[in-house]
C-alpha cells in the first residue's frame, strides 16, 4: 500500500517537472529541471528494485548530462528562441495523438509483474537459478551483463567508444587545427 | 581565479572521495549494484568537477587529452583482448572459464573483473573526452564553421 502512494507521489512529481520544463524559457532552469527529472526517474527505478539502472540514471542522467548541457548553453544561448503562436496550435494535437497512440499500445502489454510474462519465462529463470553455480557472482545483474551477455556489453562499449570518437571529430576542432598547421607549412 | 573559496575547498576534499567511490563501485560491482559503466562515469565526474572549479588548463595538466583519448581506446582493447585470450586458450570467445580452467567459477570471476575494468576505462575516457571537447571550444559558433 505504501509503495502505491510512493509511486503516485513520484509520478506526480515527474509530470509536474516535465510541465515545468515546458513552461520555463530560461535554459539554465530547464537544464536543472532535467537533472531533477532524472533523479526522480532514478527513484522510480529504486522502487522497481532495479538499483543498477537507478545508479546509472542518477550518474549519467542527473550528473554528466547536466554538465554537458550546461557546456552546450555556454557555447550557444541562454534563452529559448521565442516560438510563433501559430505553431502551438499544431503541436497540441500532434502531442495528444502521439500520447493516445502510446496509451493504446500499453493496453496490449502483459500485466505488470505477472509470473507468466514473456520476460519471466524465457531465459530469466535459467539465469536466476544457475548463475550461483555457473558464474558464482552474487550480483545476478553483473553476471548477466558481463558473462551471459558478454557480446552485447562488448558491443555497448564499442558504441560508447564510437560516440566519443564522433564527438571528438565533430566539435573538438582537432582536425581543423591540423589542417591549419598543414596550410602554414 | 581566487573566487569561490568554499567551492574550491569542498571540491578538494570531495575529489579524492569521489575517485575512491568510483573504484569501490568498479571492483565491488559483482557483489553490490554498480559496475564498469557507473564507475567510469563517477571517475570522469571527479575530473569534470576539477575542471569546472579549477579551470580546464589545470585539469588537462593532470589528465592530458592525448592520455584520455588513448584510455578510451584501451578499454575496448582490454574487453576484446579478454575474449581473444579465451580463444587462444581453446575456449569460445569471451568464455571466462578459460582464465582459470581448474576452477571455472574463479575464471568467471576474473573474467568479469577484466571486462568490467575495460568498460570502466572506456566510459571514463569517453566522458572526459566529451567534456574536454565541449569545454575546450571557444564560445559561440563562428560563421565559417557552418
Amino acid at each position: 500500500m505504501a509503495e502505491t502512494w510512493i509511486n503516485i507521489f513520484l509520478f506526480a512529481m515527474l509530470v509536474s517537472t516535465a510541465l515545468a520544463i515546458v513552461g520555463v524559457h530560461h535554459l539554465f532552469g530547464v537544464v536543472m529541471l532535467a537533472g531533477v527529472f532524472s533523479l526522480l526517474a532514478a527513484l522510480l527505478f529504486v522502487t522497481l528494485d532495479a538499483v543498477d539502472v537507478a545508479f546509472t540514471e542518477a550518474a549519467v542522467g542527473a550528473g554528466i548530462s547536466t554538465v554537458l548541457m550546461l557546456g552546450t548553453i555556454a557555447l550557444t544561448s541562454r534563452r529559448e528562441r521565442p516560438v510563433a503562436r501559430a505553431k502551438y496550435v499544431w503541436s497540441l494535437p500532434v502531442v495528444l495523438i502521439t500520447a493516445a497512440t502510446l496509451v493504446y499500445g500499453t493496453l496490449d502489454m502483459p500485466g505488470f509483474g505477472r509470473p507468466d510474462n514473456p520476460a519471466q519465462v524465457h531465459v530469466a529463470p535459467h539465469y536466476l537459478q544457475n548463475s550461483p553455480t555457473e558464474i558464482g557472482v552474487p550480483n545476478v545483474v553483473t553476471a548477466v551483463l558481463a558473462s551471459y551477455r558478454g557480446y552485447d556489453t562488448l558491443g555497448e562499449t564499442a558504441v560508447i567508444f564510437a560516440a566519443g570518437v564522433g564527438v571528438l571529430l565533430v566539435i573538438s576542432g582537432l582536425g581543423r587545427r591540423r589542417r591549419e598547421d598543414d596550410e602554414d607549412v | 581565479m581566487r573566487h569561490h573559496l568554499i567551492l574550491r575547498t569542498v571540491s578538494k576534499l570531495l575529489i579524492g572521495a569521489i575517485m575512491l567511490f568510483a573504484f569501490y563501485v568498479q571492483f565491488h560491482g559483482d557483489y553490490s549494484p554498480g559496475g564498469g559503466f557507473q564507475a567510469g562515469v563517477i571517475f570522469a565526474a571527479a575530473f569534470i568537477l576539477h575542471g569546472i572549479v579549477f579551470g580546464l588548463d589545470t585539469v588537462q595538466r593532470v589528465f592530458p587529452p592525448w592520455l584520455v583519448h588513448k584510455l578510451a581506446a584501451l578499454g575496448v582493447l582490454v574487453y576484446a583482448g579478454t575474449g581473444i585470450y579465451s580463444l587462444f586458450a581453446g575456449y569460445n570467445y569471451l568464455d571466462y572459464d578459460a582464465l582459470y580452467p581448474h576452477h571455472p567459477s574463479h575464471g568467471q570471476h576474473y573474467g568479469i573483473l577484466a571486462v568490467e575494468l575495460g568498460v570502466g576505462i572506456t566510459v571514463a575516457g569517453v566522458m572526459v573526452t566529451v567534456y574536454y571537447a565541449f569545454a575546450g571550444r571557444p564560445p559561440g559558433i563562428r560563421d565559417e564553421d557552418w
